[in-house]
């Protein structure tokens, strides 16, 4: 994605300034924005969380969420992205982490090298005490020559601070040798951030200003360092090595030996919470109970005061796929409590900063289907929702590796909602059952991605990630993100679950549907052997695949057909929202070929698994 | 030698990363030719993670191949 103009659907208000929140990744920026403007971003531990720009308004002016960075310069799309915003920043916030002054001041001397004014948000001040690190705030802020708050963001410690020095924020100390060659530079390029970056090699804005790079950007670079090293040397102070039992349990998530009796474990809770005690005893009571039990009678009787359950708008409204009957069952009494709870679980896992550790353990394996580990981080949001999933396939780092992850997500992982109804059908067939279905799903996984990776040209990137302290997640903002993410699910799912029904009743009361159930015989019935009813269920699952999985939960099959249509409806085709995101991330071709091949997928390996079981 | 050989615990001086896009990502990083790190872990056949501070990273097999070291 190149964005130019990233900023341009934008709304800025005249005489509203930019304030743009800047750092290393996982810093806390997001915690900062949602702070200041009262709105809720994603905030997770690991590098990468916020991947586009967010935007909201903080008094009269507006105020920028950027995805992390390690420098400004056109490495990858996020670093593109970040990089245009902060040129056109009229006040950078530059959210730093104490604990890794190191790492986080490289993009700091660059940020005051651009000339831009500065404030530093010190943040992790927490973090820093319990490991023994002392940082002189003071000091710092003498030797960069922009204000320096010290804050601990997700307690709101020094926010108030920040938001009272946001206009002390100016250009800082530019070192004079710097200082000439960038007054040399911007006598062709007028804008001090735009010379910084020519001067610095970056090839895409000295093409703007039809000037070529300079190869001098190693230089620049070891020069910054130097100054870092020598900053750090002044400002940090070690008291202790608080490395404690979090260190050590990092440790042991990474060693294959404990890595991955945890990740099994892991896995098996995430199940246990999801597939058991969410699928069976919360949605047994929801769905059967309260919906069907109790929804479902009242509203019909309701619905049937003006209009005969038989008529066309009764089979509309409250028929078998009626719009106020099952559509509504599906979505709150069966899906969304699956949501909730695999939100639950997922933001856990996202708030704790096992998700790098994960990707450091099995970036062997990915490496066999083209990826690095890295890719671990969008197949486990894959889980969450595949929509959600592709576009952090942009911190891959190419886009041989971005096409491998989006095909892999849209064919064969399900997402949570659908997810949990296979789950829960799944866990009462019993072990064997589910170990053919992830068997089966993980050789096509494999296959795929193996198949692609032999064919696609270039080269994959290497491993190269930041592993950032465990922590222990917090309660609130897993409870916010569950929140948020469900309801965005809501949001999502619940309109194309009514034209989805809608679809349905139509096609069944013009006898449409039948129409295609005999149609589709060959391939229900005959590839694999199916229920000539299960049409139906693939029909929804077009629209959206866990809708087709909700369909399968009633229908009454025995074990190895169950199978045979989780498999089937897992590889189908993804949901409607996840295709147009498919097409918008990697364009119409690829998109295409995702959804004919889900097809392909779907019923060669239903039909294979269906002539060997039954 | 090369940071694939470095074993678990060894301090190593980084004398050189070839690919430039790495080089300067590493930079960043805080990890630059001249710089002391520690071995910390070592997947086998996987991923070498190095220590500089509090500071760790995870360095794929194949990219650790091709960085050279000497013990320091
Ligand atoms: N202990 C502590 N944790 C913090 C603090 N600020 C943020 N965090 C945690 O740090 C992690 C990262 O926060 P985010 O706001 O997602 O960071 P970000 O900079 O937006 O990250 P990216 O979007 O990935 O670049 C989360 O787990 C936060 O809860 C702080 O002051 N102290
Ligand atoms: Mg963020």
């Amino acid at each position: 994605m190149h964005c130019h103009n990233c900023l341009s659907h934008i709304n800025i208000p005249a005489g509203a300034k930019k304030i743009v929140l800047v750092g290393n990744p996982n810093v806390g920026k997001s915690v900062f924005f949602n702070a200041f403007t009262g709105m809720y971003v994603d905030v997770s531990n690991f590098p990468g969380t916020t991947v586009d720009i967010s935007h909201g308004r903080y008094g009269g002016d507006v105020i920028l969420d950027t995805p992390g960075i390690y420098g400004i310069s056109s490495f990858n799309d996020e670093e593109r992205v970040a990089r245009d915003v902060v040129l056109a920043a009229d006040l950078v916030v530059n959210v730093v982490d104490a604990v890794h002054l190191e790492r986080d001041l490289f993009l700091t001397l660059q940020l005051v090298d651009t000339g831009l004014p500065v404030i530093v948000a010190l943040n992790m001040m927490d973090e820093a005490k319990t490991r023994g690190i002392a940082v002189d705030a003071d000091l710092l802020e003498h030797l960069l020559g922009v204000p320096v708050v010290p804050t601990v963001a997700v307690k709101g410690q020094g926010l108030d601070d920040l938001k009272a020095r946001l206009p002390e924020a100016r250009p800082g100390i530019v070192p004079p040798e710097l200082q000439k060659e960038l007054r040399e530079m911007m006598r062709t390029v007028a804008a001090s951030p735009e010379a910084l970056l020519v001067l610095e090699g970056d090839e895409e804005v000295a093409g703007r200003h039809g000037l070529s790079a300079g190869g001098r950007r190693e230089d620049f670079y070891q020069e910054r360092r130097r100054r870092v090293n020598d900053i750090v040397g002044h400002v940090v102070r070690e008291v202790t090595d608080g490395a404690g039992f979090a260190a050590r349990l990092g440790r042991w998530m990474l060693r294959p030996l404990t890595g991955v009796p945890i990740f099994a474990l892991i896995l098996y809770a995430m199940y246990y919470i999801i597939g058991v005690l969410v699928a069976q005893d919360i949605v047994g009571f929801t769905e059967e109970t309260l919906m069907q039990g109790l929804y479902e009678p009242a509203v019909r009787g309701f619905v049937g005061r003006f209009a005969s359950e038989e008529s066309v708008i009764g089979t509309i409204l409250v028929g078998e796929f009626g719009l106020l009957t099952m559509t509504v069952t599906y979505i709150l009494g069966l899906l969304l409590p699956l949501v909730v709870g695999f939100y639950l679980v997922l933001s856990v896992m996202e708030d704790s900063g096992y998700l790098p550790r994960l990707a450091t353990l099995v970036d062997r394996l990915m490496n066999a289907i083209g990826l690095n580990g890295r890719a671990v981080i969008p197949m486990i949001l894959g889980f969450g929702c595949v929509t959600m999933a592709t576009i952090t396939t942009r911190i891959l780092g190419s886009q041989r590796e971005r096409t491998i992850a989006t095909a892999v997500l849209g064919l064969a992982i399900p997402c949570s909602a659908q997810l949990g109804v296979i789950a829960g059908m799944l866990a009462g067939l019993g072990p064997e059952y589910i170990a053919i279905y992830t068997g089966v799903i993980v050789l096509i996984l494999g296959l795929v991605g193996k198949v692609l990776h032999s064919v696609l040209p270039g080269e994959s990137t290497d491993l190269l990630i930041d592993l950032p302290p465990l922590r222990l997640p917090r309660g609130e903002n897993v409870l916010k993100k569950t929140v948020t993410k469900s309801y965005a699910f809501l949001r999502e799912a619940a309109p194309l679950f009514m034209l989805g029904a809608l679809l349905i009743t139509v096609l069944q009361v013009t006898g449409l549907l039948e129409v295609i159930q005999d149609g589709l015989a060959p391939l229900t019935n005959g590839l694999l052997k199916l229920p000539r009813e299960t049409a139906t269920v693939f029909i929804m699952g077009m629209i959206r695949r866990d809708f087709g999985a909700a369909g399968l939960e009633d229908m009454a099959l025995g074990p190895a057909e169950t199978l045979v249509s989780l498999t089937v409806i897992t590889l189908f085709v993804p949901c409607i929202a996840a295709l147009i995101v498919i097409l918008k991330e990697r364009g119409l071709k690829e998109g295409a070929l995702i959804w004919l091949g889900s097809w392909l997928a779907a019923f060669a390996v239903g039909g294979i698994v269906a002539h060997i079981l039954i | 030698m090369t940071l694939a050989q470095a074993t678990r615990g060894q301090r190593i001086e980084v004398v050189a990363i070839p690919d430039p896009a790495v080089r300067a990502q590493a930079i960043r990083f805080g990890i630059s030719a001249g710089e002391r790190v520690e071995c910390a872990e070592k997947l086998p056949a996987g991923p070498v993670i190095i220590a500089k501070g509090r500071q760790e990273i995870a360095v794929g097999r194949r990219l650790a191949e091709s960085i050279e070291v000497r013990p320091a």
